[in-house]
């Protein structure tokens, strides 16, 4: 009996591989889509970057300083 | 050389079988309405944002469906109708419909969570869980008002798409999801007299087979005079419009029309027509959602338009 390479169920499971790929660069995209979206929505781009949980000094409001001397 | 006998592994399932779990038919109508209570919605919802909010509700009622076939497998494999699917007819095996269901429901709750609103993920979680346990485990072999309080489950996507909108539940999305509901029993029923099912072969304790066909006339009646004060009422929201009007007007006589001449006969004239009168009043209920719908985006587009005059 020759012994097939090609069985149908390879193709069958090589379709399943190809709709893992699909639904997996899918989902990237949508995640990449939905950030830049979100992300544009803010309007100020520091609200964004405030969000790191670290102070950043630049991001401070300023404070009202009384002059030295007094 | 003795052949090689290979294990019967043809029955592997393909991507189109994991598919079929999600009962893509089931999905549209979910889509459809859902995508209408978000456009009506007052509120401007950016068009990925929309596309993705949709998305989750689309994919979290697959979810639910491939729930429901792990579940009811054994009985899906006793009716005619339902062992083609790809449970019973062993192309994915319980275990992994029950994965794809629960994986699936959770990415589409998470998800619409971080996109949306955690009202409209809620809703979400609500109503697959809703169709999943309460409709699936208890009370469809429980009780012959099954598909009257499980139709609860599918009325709910248009008030998540309005919640994806507004963040909040209102009358206008209470209503829709009435009207669906209210909906639900004469449209099923309707179907259920003409349809040979063996419900009753696989202990399922529908209307029909319980109480008889008589007693499923009276109820289809009952359901559809009670659906007429919620359709009409949606015409004096927020969302109603003279499109809306005019057509929730015509449908509902239409659609009572011919619930009334569902009622009135016995079986005898139905058997001699064929059952006519049922299968007229079964396709009038699809157009009748459908153009109550419809209806409602067009008044939205005019509103949109400054076309709006209520």
């Amino acid at each position: 009996m020759a012994i097939k390479v090609e069985h149908e169920l390879h193709s069958r499971r090589n379709g399943r591989n190809y709709g893992v790929l699909i639904l997996l660069g899918a989902f990237v995209a949508l995640v990449f889509l939905l950030t830049i979206v979100k992300v544009t929505q803010l309007g100020d781009a520091r609200k964004f970057e405030a969000n790191d949980h670290v102070i950043r000094p630049a991001l401070a409001e300023p404070v009202a300083t009384t002059p030295a001397g007094q | 050389m003795a052949d090689v006998s290979m294990q019967d592994t043809t029955r592997e399932a393909g991507m189109g079988d994991y598919f079929a779990l999600l009962k893509p038919r089931v999905m549209s109508l979910v889509i459809f309405t859902a995508l209408v209570g978000l456009i009506v919605a007052p509120v401007h919802v950016h068009p990925f944002i929309a596309f993705v909010g949709i998305l989750c509700v689309a994919v979290g009622a697959g979810a639910s469906g491939a729930l429901n076939m792990w579940w009811d497998a054994d009985i899906d494999r006793i009716m005619k109708r339902t062992s083609g699917r790809p449970i019973p007819s062993g192309r994915v095996q319980p275990e992994e419909a029950l994965a794809i269901g629960l994986a699936l429901s959770g990415f589409a709750v998470v998800l619409l969570a971080l996109a949306t609103n955690v009202l409209a993920a809620g809703l979400l979680a609500f109503t697959i869980f809703f169709y999943a346990v309460v409709y699936s485990m208890w009370l469809k072999r429980s009780t012959p008002q099954n598909i009257v309080i499980g139709g609860l489950s599918g009325a709910l996507p248009p008030m998540i798409g309005w919640a994806v909108a507004t963040g909040g539940v209102s009358l206008e999305s209470v209503l829709m999801t009435a009207l669906i509901f209210m909906w639900t029993p004469p449209h099923f029923w309707s179907l259920a007299i003409f349809v040979k099912s063996d419900y009753g072969r696989a202990g399922v304790p529908m209307l029909t087979e319980t109480h008889g066909r008589r007693v499923t006339r009276n109820h289809i009646m009952a359901y559809m005079v009670a659906l007429v004060p919620v359709s009409l009422a949606i015409a004096f929201t927020s969302i109603g419009g003279w499109t809306y009007l005019a057509t929730a007007i015509v449908m509902n006589i239409w659609f009572l029309k011919s619930c009334y001449a569902v009622w009135r006969r016995d079986e005898d004239a139905a058997e001699a027509d064929n059952f006519a009168a049922e299968k007229t009043a079964f396709k009038v209920s699809l157009a009748y959602l459908f153009l109550h719908f419809a209806a409602l985006m067009i008044d939205a587009a005019l509103r949109a338009a400054g076309m709006g005059i209520w």
